[in-house]
């Protein structure tokens, strides 16, 4: 993600992310979108649930995907971590897990990341 | 949790449940006095002494799909392990504050992450919260 460096950088990504939550608000009928809940208790986070929704939330931005991300808590599956509940309009919630992001990137990231 | 945002990300969970309104995260690194001191403060619903005693075991857990809760016991277990300290308060009725400080220098204590990306996927996840972050640092 962009580094915050001036207060133009901030203000930009303020708008930025507000119009998202609005852009959400504004769905006023949530049923009608597809619901991506992605568990982020303790056990979802140890196995790198962040990682995950962070891609979700990346992913469908870029695909132009009007769907509703949103954190919840434990499921029961700690085995299974990190799981994904997705809700298609009008059917029975699915759920998804180990949706884990196998990327050789991901390690060399977190390193540089973790020391900085 | 290999990193301190996502103990954030983690002990924030907590306040949402507790149905704050108002997160606190205030970080001070100090390193005249070799500190890395994070408080997290909230204004839910608090805990009575009772519950409070037993917040930090990991056998307890006020959830009902399994039986043990290891958010604040995992984030006290890495604080002493970093030469640091851990505590709750907390008023039924105002919020909870939860403070864990570790030796800024000390091998173990776990580097701060990317605290960014938890900031932002709390902020898409809960869009009613409003979620306050300080970051300060001393004797630099």
């Amino acid at each position: 993600m962009t580094k915050i460096k001036t207060l133009a950088d901030l203000l930009k990504l303020k708008e930025e992310v507000q119009s998202k939550i609005k852009l959400r608000e504004n769905s006023n009928n949530p049923e009608h979108l597809v619901q991506i809940k992605v568990g982020m208790a303790t056990c979802g986070i140890a196995s790198g649930a962040k990682e995950t929704m962070k891609y979700f939330v990346d992913e469908l931005e870029q695909q132009a995907i009007d769907a509703v991300v949103t954190q919840t808590g434990c499921m029961g599956y700690c085995y299974a971590e990190p799981t994904v509940e997705v809700t298609l309009p009008g059917k029975e919630p699915v759920v998804f897990g180990f949706v884990k992001k196998k990327k050789p990137k991901k390690s060399l990231m977190s390193i540089s990341n973790g020391e900085n | 949790m290999k990193t301190i945002s996502e103990h954030v990300l983690d002990i924030v969970q907590n306040s949402v449940r507790a149905g704050a309104t108002l997160i606190e995260i205030i970080v001070v690194e100090n390193k005249l006095s070799d500190l890395y001191a994070l408080t997290i403060k909230d204004n839910g619903c608090g805990m009575s002494r009772e519950l409070l005693e037993k917040a930090a075991n990991p056998f307890f857990t006020s959830r009902k799909t399994r039986k043990v809760g290891l958010g604040l016991s995992l984030l006290r277990q890495n604080a002493e392990a970093a030469n640091g300290s851990f505590s709750i308060n907390s008023t039924i009725g105002v919020g909870t504050e939860v403070q864990a400080n570790f030796q800024l220098s000390h091998l173990d204590r776990p580097p701060a992450g990317d605290i960014w990306n938890s900031w932002y996927l709390t902020v898409i996840g809960n869009p009613d919260i409003n979620r306050l972050q300080h970051q300060t640092h001393e004797g630099i």
